[in-house]
């Protein structure tokens, strides 16, 4: 069972600084797991902690059920695929796949078969013999995963692999590392930044920010569930609609049994819709747009509650006929809120 | 500027320093020890002891009118020599910087003295010079000219620093065209956007963005005369005529294999440490704002 | 680049010429002289092309030396200058790589002393403490040897210096990638760190190959029997004051084969002896 265990994981590095806190969850064997949040939020630190590159300072972490804290990153079973790959630039595509199971002292006729299996599923066999810097980046990439293949790792670790591709690309390689990782069913950690492209390939999803974990779960629960305000802003494109609400409300926003309490009414652009004004709904507001985005199968309205105050973005199918300037009315259903305490950031249970 | 990814290791990293300490240690720090401590002691006349004198050799050392005659010849030297190869070496390298045909030809033509012995230089100046069947030498009698670096010390000074310009011009060259290869062209075409006439465009942009270079190398020239032009100087005039063109290093050479005044030679030897030391203060000095830049 | 009409290109090409010749000319001159025999040359009539005498003078310096005054064919000379130059440069490289992958890539109790110790020889060139490093030799018994010759010559901290610079630039990343392909400190140093230097290393061969075969004062002081002599030091001890002994043809003919190495190798590696150089000086 190749899963993966963290309990109580933290890091703290020489000068004090508190960069992971208590991070805690289990990979189930052959999942794949990614952790996205924004720069500095801790994850290629965990990543890089599962991989024996970081010291763990407290707690502890497992791999297939064998505590791995104090054995050296070649003992931990594991392969990476660094953001800038890391090829060997002298040797060829052939002897940097070759060369950790060289170190193994893995048979020769046994190497020459996996390089040959893993070229053949990367289709990187007409360039076994070239140089890394011969290669054009998507090549490079794909050896840097023959080279986690050839290994037949417990857990394929991934640092934004896909972040040194021209955007065509990366789309291209998302499609083909989730195929891949599904044929081969090794569990895998994959780092990102970037929100779409954990949405897509995750099997369960870790937001992390600032050092914390902020919910984990399929991508799907975390979309329509955020357990948090970050969770909420972070998750969707474009971003859910988090307006603050004092207790006396705010003005341009037409709120059903509000609560007395202030609290943080969030709505994403795709949950709105355009009325005539004065329709009867859970949520109404009206404001005036500021701003309009057309993207073809859909458009964006951009807007300011009541003319000021917070900018709201609204979704509308097809084309929009509205102008700037122009002042429109927006409701959305109850089941479509989601509401949050404005000071601890969590999800309340609102009925 | 540290790395962020290191090995463990606690015995390998003391071994792999060990052959460069232990060279270091018998070879550079022991004798400049040495050298210091020896520069406090006076030996008797037959070698049997040595007495403790703290600087009575830097007194003795220092009201020699000798030591100062060639404290000045040093000193001219290193001026001469720096001033003429750097003109001439920037001359150079500001023509081979521009577009024109055979440019990395003339760089290849120009750079090779570098490879040269100074000894060797020395060899070939002096042939070209030798009073009774230079070359030149009879170039120059034929114009009236009574040629002898042999015997007149003006003629053997001018010969060494003729020997020693040609020698360092072509290092020279290579640092002054890499400085100029390094200044955007975007600010000479703005220059003679505004006007400037070549001339100018050269003294009051160009130049100015070489000053860094050209302080470098002022520097390494200066210790080049003072060190490294000892062979030029044994190989041509070992020192004279009359002790016309004895350096300092050549002052510690000559007068330690006589081998009589171990603690003056010492203190000779102190004396030069510490020039090196200052001279590679400024040197660090200049690295340090060029970080800054 | 500003452009100029050709017609001025002449004034460059006139300097750059004019430069060329001067600097070729001492060089052109010793080689004509060793083409000619000693009459011809101590008669002050030497013409200004080369002569018949090229093989006969060459020969005799390489095999057989000069009549009167070193006696040792230059052929002994040039191998010892050889032997010295690869020991010097090799030596140097080798104790510089491993103490800069020391200190770059390991952190342990004085390292920044262990560096700045090896940094501080910049200070102490041999011209300073002639004479005491030259009695370390004599008690160690290392005179007229070529361990004498070359191991105090080793230490370089030009060399760590660079080989330090270059390796801050290798990506961490490469470290971890063969620590996770279960590669320890010296294999990594072996497998990837000596050969993504392959071109530093190069360089700092030429320039330490010449600095060897150029070494002057250390040979005089060190060398004192006819078969140690180095042809820099050799050609010095032909050329004596009383001009009537010195055999100018063999001299000249000396002084082009001990220029002759280096030139080879900086005209015929002069990227990486411009890489060398530059880099090393910054």
């Amino acid at each position: 069972m190749n899963n993966v265990h963290l309990r109580k994981v933290g890091k703290i590095y020489a000068g004090g600084v508190e960069a992971l806190r208590d991070i805690a969850f289990d990979i189930p064997d052959g999942a794949f797991c990614v952790l996205v949040g924004p720069s500095g939020c801790g994850k290629s630190t965990l990543l890089r902690m599962v991989a024996g590159l970081e010291t763990i300072t407290s707690g502890e972490i497992s791999i297939g059920d064998r505590a791995v804290n104090d054995l050296d990153p070649s003992e931990r079973d594991i392969a990476m695929v660094f953001q800038n790959y890391a090829l060997y630039p002298h040797m060829s595509v052939y002897d940097n796949m070759a060369y950790g199971l060289r170190n193994r002292k893995t048979p020769k006729p046994e190497i020459e078969a996996r390089v040959q299996e893993a070229a053949r599923i990367l289709e990187i066999g007409h360039l076994l013999d070239r140089k890394p810097r011969q290669l054009s980046g998507g090549q490079r990439q794909r050896v840097a995963m023959g080279r986690a293949i050839v290994r037949k790792p417990r857990v394929f670790l991934f640092d934004e692999p896909l972040s040194n591709l021209d955007a065509k690309l990366r789309i291209q390689m998302r499609v083909e590392i989730k195929k891949l990782q599904r044929t081969l069913g090794i569990t895998s950690i994959y780092v990102t930044h970037d929100q779409l492209e954990a949405m897509t390939l995750a099997d369960m999803l870790v937001v992390m920010n600032k050092g914390n974990i902020e919910q984990v779960g399929p991508p799907l629960q975390l979309y329509e569930r955020p357990e948090t305000v970050f969770v909420a802003g972070f998750i969707g494109a474009p971003p859910m609609n988090l307006i603050e609400l004092p207790e006396g409300g705010v003005a341009g926003l037409a709120l059903e049994n509000r609560p007395v309490a202030p609290v943080i009414v969030g709505i994403r652009p795709e949950h709105f819709e355009l009325a005539p004004v004065g329709t009867p709904a859970p949520l109404g507001i009206s404001m005036q747009i500021t701003a309009i985005e057309m993207v073809g199968a859909e458009t964006y309205l951009y807007g300011a509650l009541d003319g000021r105050g917070r900018e709201v973005i609204v979704r509308v199918a097809g084309k929009a006929e509205q102008q700037i300037g122009e002042r429109v009315t927006a409701v959305a259903e109850r089941h479509n809120l989601h509401f949050f305490d404005p000071a601890t950031g969590r999800r309340l249970a609102v009925s | 500027m540290e790395k962020r990814v290191t090995f463990n290791g606690r015995l390998l990293p003391y071994m792999l320093l060990a052959p460069q300490l232990l060279i270091t240690l018998v070879f550079f720090y022991w004798p400049a020890g040495q050298a210091v401590w020896q520069s406090f002691l006076i030996e008797d006349a037959f070698g049997l002891s040595t007495q403790f004198v703290w600087f009575e050799n830097y007194q003795i050392l220092l009201s020699k009118p000798d030591y100062y005659r060639t404290l000045a010849i040093t000193l001219t030297f290193s001026a001469l020599v720096a001033f003429l190869s750097l003109s001439l070496a920037l001359l150079l390298a500001v023509q081979a910087d521009k577009h024109i045909k055979f440019a990395s030809g003339y760089k290849t033509m120009l750079i090779w003295p570098y490879a040269v012995a100074p000894a060797i230089a020395g060899v070939l100046w002096l042939f070209m010079f030798q009073p009774s069947l230079g070359l030149v030498s009879h170039a120059i009698r034929a114009l009236g000219v009574d040629w002898n670096p042999v015997l007149n010390p003006d003629h053997a000074f001018t010969l060494v620093v003729m020997a020693a310009t040609w020698k360092k011009i072509a290092y020279n060259f290579l640092f002054f065209l890499a400085g100029l290869q390094a200044i955007p062209k975007s600010v000479i075409e703005a220059s003679a956007i505004d006007g400037a006439s070549p001339m100018r465009r050269f003294w009051t942009i160009t130049f100015p963005l070489l000053s860094p270079t050209t302080f470098f190398l002022l520097v390494v020239n200066v210790v080049y005369v003072f060190f490294e032009t000892f062979g030029i100087i044994d190989a041509t005039t070992g020192g004279g005529p009359a002790k016309a063109t004895q350096t300092l290093v050549y002052k510690v050479y000559h007068d330690g294999k006589l081998g009589a005044d171990l603690g003056g030679s010492a203190a000779q030897s102190v004396i030069l440490m510490l020039i090196v030391i200052g001279l590679t203060a400024i040197q660090f000095r200049y690295v340090e704002k060029k970080v800054q830049y | 680049m500003v452009q100029r009409r050709s017609l001025l290109d002449i004034v460059p090409h006139f300097i750059l010429a004019l430069g060329v010749i001067i600097i070729a000319f001492p060089v052109y001159i010793a080689f004509v002289a060793s083409t000619w025999d000693a009459a011809t040359i101590s008669n002050g009539q030497m013409p200004l092309w080369p002569g018949p005498h090229f093989l006969e003078n060459y020969y005799r310096t390489i095999f057989i030396g000069t009549a009167k005054t070193t006696r040792e064919p230059v052929g002994i000379m040039m191998l010892n200058s050889f032997v010295m130059a690869m020991c010097i440069a090799i030596g140097k490289i080798a104790i510089s790589l491993i103490s800069a992958f020391a200190v770059v890539y390991f952190r342990f109790p004085f390292r920044m002393a262990a560096f700045w110790t090896i940094f501080i020889t910049l200070m102490l060139p041999v011209e300073v403490r002639i004479y005491p490093t030259y009695k370390i030799v004599a008690d160690l018994r290392l005179l007229d040897t070529y361990a004498g010759l070359t191991i105090p010559l080793i230490a370089s901290a030009t060399a760590t210096l660079l080989f330090r610079q270059f390796f801050m630039t290798v990506p961490d990343e490469l470290v971890e990638a063969s620590r996770i392909d279960g590669a320890g400190p010296m294999k990594f140093f072996v497998d990837t760190l000596v050969p993504l230097s392959i071109t530093s290393v190069a360089a700092m061969f030429v320039i330490q190959f010449i600095y060897g075969w150029n070494q002057y004062l250390w040979p005089l002081l060190i060398t004192t029997s006819d078969n140690m002599q180095t042809i820099v030091i050799g050609i010095k001890k032909m050329i004596v004051t009383q001009d009537a002994l010195t055999e100018w043809q063999i001299a000249m003919a000396t002084a082009v084969l001990a220029m002759l190495p280096p030139v080879i190798v900086v005209v015929a590696m002069q990227k990486l002896f411009v890489k060398g150089l530059t880099e090393t000086e910054k």
